[in-house]
């Protein structure tokens, strides 16, 4: 008991929560940005219907373009897992493939939201339109931006996968990464169906 | 005795503080950290506070031409930004940082080099949010910016571009070292403290960081919706397009409740401190302070629309809203009881931490008192908008936080330098600031109840309201006398101070048991804590058994310009985007991913 | 530790100070109507409890302070025991709970007395059978008083008969901006785009002081109303004389209408039954019938009006009337004009 040393670098023991402060980090962090989308959200619920002009989400969301951009961001959460799940049994092959997966994945959810955008911006809809235009893009417009830091953020653990940093015995990186993914895949999940399901 | 071995004197020799100035460009230390949070938050106090003496000198008397209305608006907005986001919160950020570590019986905070970047987001935005006085006007839409004045079509300067991208530099800093707290507290508490074992400071840290966490998400978002509405006229706000001023008053205020309890909780944990010290006894009922605590952090998310009753809510909201901000106080005021009750039979030492607490106490009731009153609707229909919130948010935040704030300085100065305040001067400035205060003050309650509204430049003579104002200009300038006071005792004892120990008021928690000014690392060996006061243990072999996990003679001295780096990237993004510069946003946003590339390849 | 006790007396001084300075003007202690008398009431109530808890709070930390600061020799921490902690613990938690608690109840039975329209005959004869619409709409820095029921369009000064219940309903015509008149009862916000309502029953003759109380600008200061309450007939004489058409000028003044009628005016100012019908500044039909111009915070006086139309930006820096830059001759006709329009 009396030179008893602690192995964790941050001393974990009974009066600590036993996990790591980075994963800890990451789990607070992600509360705060649950607030920052709800906030985000609540604002476009309370100005839907309020535009006095412009084209209506009727007349210009397009369900099925969205849905299968959807289903492409809950299939890079899929990959992700996976990745997870492979060096939690050391391979560290699978990993960098499903690593790269979700970022490939990202990146055909952010072509489709450019397109998306492409086809809005085509109807007359933009952020100074009108106050649909203004919701619409600040939602999905910073949850995109989301996206994107998520892909980068995979971007820097692939580079440390590449370079042996990332073994069975030290893959946080990964779960951070796969924790703040996942975050944003639900976040979208909810955008989704208030502002295309619901909304329309 | 037990205090001593937990400082290994015999491994290291003190550390003296080096000067160079790079030293505090890269450090992470929280001691550090903690140092130029709270002289870098006082700077901007004095700021503040000369432009309160501006605004009371514009006031004094009716029909005054001081300054120019235009210049008039700038200034009070800035003085309440400054106030609250650049001195109030950095301030208890800092004593925060120096001080729960040492309490906690850790080496330094969770993520250091992240604590950094928190500091020099604040700093940058704050530099930035003043470099809008010379780029063409400062904001002047005063510091709750309502919506739609603070659109192009009303507020055609970027002094509002300033204000709303400033507060997003500094909040993402706030969010940051929010962050840093919860998992500092959650996770080092050293062995042996549990959490109900921990320090009231500590405890009241905890709530806060969690308090701005959940707040400030809304003041980002609103602060986003505005600077799009200014840059890219989203209609947001904008009536005629469909948008609704009113969303700007609810995101607002469902930070900017919170966040008033944010700027006492911090202030509630220092007096939690020091009143039992000072009175030589334990604190009457821990439990209850910790559990008012927590009762208040959650309550303050339900009574944001107490801010909002005369802006046609329906009676039914208003009621609820009411019924909560009621019940808010009574958590409140149970706090005020217990430390009221832990000085009797105590044996009071009247230091002028002390003196500080106590007139802390007083002061805050009165402006509960007032708060009270406004949380009745019939009544804030009459007062609200007018001087009588003045006076009450005053004696709330400077009766209550400021002061606090200066207990904290006089009770936690021997251990950061090593030295004590003079005892003389440190009464002298309480006196005056306790006259000059109420002076300003307490006749503000009389004029708002006599018709005087906010943030109006002038008056016409035929008020009657010249006196009382004439009055208050006289009392503002005897509290920067007491500010100057206090200046005047930092510099005479920094050098010339009574020398203090490791302990010198004979304290009750951790930070006590170093040297004053702790080494760099703390604590040489964890300590195990038994109690809630682990400096009044009886038993001096129940410390001192645990290891770190790195020895005494190994602490890596963690240095990183990274965090420098990404603030200053943010900075420069951020003129880029209140001039819409692109060139200007990508050099910024290039500048803070080549920083968060350092932090995360730097060798550690 | 005398010094506490005696920093109670300039305190106590400069209450009773404050206190006569508050009895001598308008105030919320001062209404005119029964809405303002209840938070009048309701206000003095909670004064009075809040100054007893605060003398029995502030008096127990004071004598603790003084009993127990009193020499006893330094050293370790005394050990006090505190009989029945938990008991005192629910006894100052219960406590502020009941009080807060009436304070509350009572405080919604009047809400709801202020937010309800007097209908009942309970409320007296003469109250019940007038009530009157007012269309409050806030301009920067000026408001427009409008009698929907009335076809009345005016500027500056709420006119009303005594006895008569007002249904006020509160607009923008941009920023936020507050209707506060202190003697009249609780403020309401003017906010663009949603039409705020609120109801005072005007009980007294005078003429009272009402000011903005949000801040709108840069002339958030001078945007000042008046409430003038006055007997039935004079009311309705007031009313004939706003509700009658432009008079007709002659001489001077008939050229002052033409200089009107000719320059910028018309794009900003309205004159009933003219090619005059700008809607930025206040309808000036009737304009010499005020008491009061310029966001109320001039004296409608022949000087001030020439000062006035000489450079408005030096009376009321910021506002938008811009200076005309007339000749003294033009300002001489135009204040002919100005005063002939009863």
């Amino acid at each position: 008991m009396l030179n008893e040393s602690m192995t964790a670098p941050t001393g974990a023991h009974e009066t600590s929560l036993n996990i790591d402060n980075r994963k800890l980090g990451t789990w607070v962090f992600l509360a705060s940005e649950a607030v920052f989308f709800s906030s985000l959200i609540v604002t476009y619920i309370v100005m839907s219907g309020r535009a006095v002009s412009g084209p209506t989400p009727q007349e210009v969301l397009s369900i099925p373009l969205v849905g299968i951009n959807t289903f492409v961001l809950i299939s890079s959460s899929v990959t992700m897992v996976m990745a997870l799940a492979a060096i939690e049994r050391g391979d560290q092959r699978r990993l960098r493939r499903f690593l790269i997966a979700t970022a490939l994945l990202g990146l055909l959810f952010l072509s489709g939201q450019a397109v998306e955008f492409t086809l809005l911006y085509q109807h007359g809809l933009s952020l100074h339109s009108d106050l649909f235009g203004a919701s619409f893009f600040t939602l999905t417009g910073f949850h995109g931006a989301h996206v994107s830091v998520g892909i980068l953020w995979i971007g820097f653990v692939l580079a440390r996968a590449f370079s042996g940093g990332v073994t069975k015995e030290n893959h946080l990186a990964v779960e951070l990464v796969g924790l703040y993914w996942h975050f944003v895949d639900v976040v979208w999940i909810i955008i989704f169906t208030v502002v295309y399901l619901i909304g329309t | 005795m037990q205090r001593n071995m937990l400082v290994d004197a015999q491994a290291l020799p003190l550390q003296r503080y080096q000067t160079s100035v790079l030293r505090w460009l890269v450090t992470t230390n929280h001691k550090d950290i903690g140092l130029l949070y709270i002289s870098a938050s006082f700077l901007f106090f004095i700021v503040g506070g000369v432009e309160a003496l501006v605004i009371r000198l514009q006031l004094a008397e009716p029909n005054s031409r001081v300054v120019s209305p235009e210049v008039y608006n700038q200034i009070f907005t800035m003085h309440g930004t400054t106030m609250i986001f650049l001195f109030a919160m950095p301030i208890l950020v800092g004593f925060a940082n120096y001080i729960v570590p040492l309490q906690l019986g850790a080496r330094d905070m969770a993520f250091p080099r992240l604590n950094a970047m928190s500091f020099w987001l604040f700093l940058f935005g704050g530099l930035v949010l003043y470099s809008s006085f010379v780029l063409g006007g400062a904001p002047d839409a005063g510091w709750f910016a309502y919506a739609p004045l603070t659109g192009t079509d009303y507020s055609p300067t970027h002094g509002m571009d300033f204000w709303a991208l400033g507060i997003l530099m500094t909040g993402v800093g706030s969010t940051l070292g929010a962050i840093n707290f919860v998992v500092t507290i959650l996770n080092m508490r050293t062995r042996g403290m549990s959490m109900l074992k921990m320090p009231l400071f500590s405890w009241q840290i905890l709530v806060t960081a969690i308090l701005i966490l959940f707040a400030m998400p809304a003041l980002t978002v609103d602060a986003i919706l505005l600077y799009f509405e200014r840059a890219f006229r989203a209609p947001f706000f904008l009536a005629q397009q469909g948008g609704q001023p009113i969303l700007w008053q609810h995101l607002f205020w469902f930070f900017g409740h919170p966040e008033v309890y944010i700027l006492i909780l911090p202030a509630f944990g220092i007096i939690s401190e020091v009143v039992p010290v000072f009175s030589r006894r334990r604190i009457f009922g821990y439990a209850a302070i910790i559990y008012s605590g927590i009762a208040i952090g959650f309550l303050g998310f339900t009574v944001w629309a107490h801010h909002m009753f005369v802006v046609g809510l329906s009676p039914i909201a208003d009621a609820i809203f009411s019924l909560d901000s009621m019940i808010i106080a009574v958590p409140t005021s149970i706090k005020i009881f217990n430390w009221v009750a832990t000085m009797w039979g105590g044996r009071l030492n009247l230091k002028t931490p002390m003196l500080f607490a106590i007139g802390f106490i007083s002061m805050f009731m009165i402006g509960g008192f007032s708060g009270i009153t406004l949380a009745t609707v019939p009544v804030d229909w009459q007062v609200t908008d007018t001087y009588y919130v003045v006076a009450h948010l005053h004696y709330v935040l400077f009766g209550g936080t400021v002061f606090a704030i200066f207990a904290g300085l006089y009770y936690w100065f021997p251990k950061m330098t090593g030295r004590f305040l003079s005892e003389k001067i440190g009464a002298l400035q309480f006196w005056f600031m306790v006259l000059g205060f109420n002076l300003t003050f307490l006749p503000m309650h009389i004029q708002g109840l006599m018709g005087m509204p906010r943030r109006i430049y002038t008056y016409a003579a035929n008020t009657s309201w010249g006196d009382l104002n004439f009055l208050e200009t006289i009392g503002s300038f005897i509290i920067a006398i007491a500010v100057g006071i206090f200046l005047w005792n930092v510099a005479v004892s920094m050098r010339r101070g009574r020398p203090a120990d490791g302990d010198p008021w004979h304290g009750h928690t951790l930070e006590w048991a170093v040297s004053s000014p702790p080494p760099g690392y703390n604590f040489a060996v964890a300590p195990i804590v038994h109690s809630r006061w682990p400096l009044l243990e009886e038993n001096p072999d129940s410390v001192a058994e645990a290891h770190f996990a790195t020895g005494v003679t190994d602490i890596p001295e963690e240095t990183s310009v990274f965090p420098l780096v990404v603030a200053f990237g943010l900075g420069v993004a951020v003129y880029g985007l209140v001039y819409l510069y692109p060139v200007l946003i990508l050099l910024g946003v290039a500048i803070l991913f080549a920083g968060i590339v350092g932090l995360v390849y730097e060798p550690r | 530790m005398l010094s506490f006790v005696r920093a109670t007396r300039p305190a106590l001084l400069l209450i009773l100070i404050s206190a006569l300075a508050l009895a001598g003007c308008e105030s919320v202690f001062t209404p005119i109507s029964p809405q303002a008398q209840s938070i009048a009431n309701l206000a003095t109530i909670l004064f009075v409890v809040a100054g007893l808890v605060f003398v029995v709070v502030e008096g127990t930390l004071l004598y603790f302070v003084l009993r127990f600061s009193r020499g006893r020799p330094a050293g370790e921490t005394a050990e006090v025991e505190t009989k029945n902690e938990r008991r005192i613990e629910i006894a100052w938690t219960a406590a502020p709970a009941v009080v807060l608690a009436i304070v509350f109840i009572v405080s919604m039975v009047i809400l709801r007395f202020l937010v309800t329209q007097p209908a009942a005959p309970g409320m007296g004869a003469a109250a019940s059978a007038q009530t009157l619409n007012v269309r409050v709409v806030a301009h920067q820095w000026w408001w427009e008083f409008d009698y929907p029921d009335l076809g009345i369009v005016t500027a500056n000064e709420m006119h009303a008969p005594v006895g008569a219940t007002l249904l006020v309903s509160v607009e923008s015509a941009d920023v936020i901006h507050s209707f506060w008149s202190p003697v009249l009862g609780g403020k309401i916000d003017a906010i663009p785009g949603q039409i705020n309502r609120t109801i005072y029953t005007v009980t007294k003759v005078g003429d009272y002081g009402g000011q903005c109380s949000e801040f709108c600008g840069v002339d958030h200061a001078f945007m000042l109303f008046r409430v003038i309450v006055e007997p039935r007939a004079q009311f309705d004489s007031w009313v004939r004389q706003q509700q009658a058409p432009a008079a007709t000028m002659t001489g001077h003044a008939a050229s002052g209408e033409q200089m009107f009628m000719n320059g910028a005016c018309i794009g900003c100012h309205t004159i009933n039954g003219t090619i005059a019908r700008g809607t930025l500044g206040p309808n000036l039909t009737h304009f010499a019938s005020r008491g009061t111009f310029a966001g109320s915070t001039q004296q409608n006086t022949r000087d001030n009006i020439v000062k006035w139309l000489e450079d408005p930006q030096a009376l009321k820096s910021g506002n938008l009337m811009p200076n005309l830059h007339l000749t003294p001759d033009q300002i001489q006709a135009l204040a002919d004009y100005l005063e002939s329009l009863r």
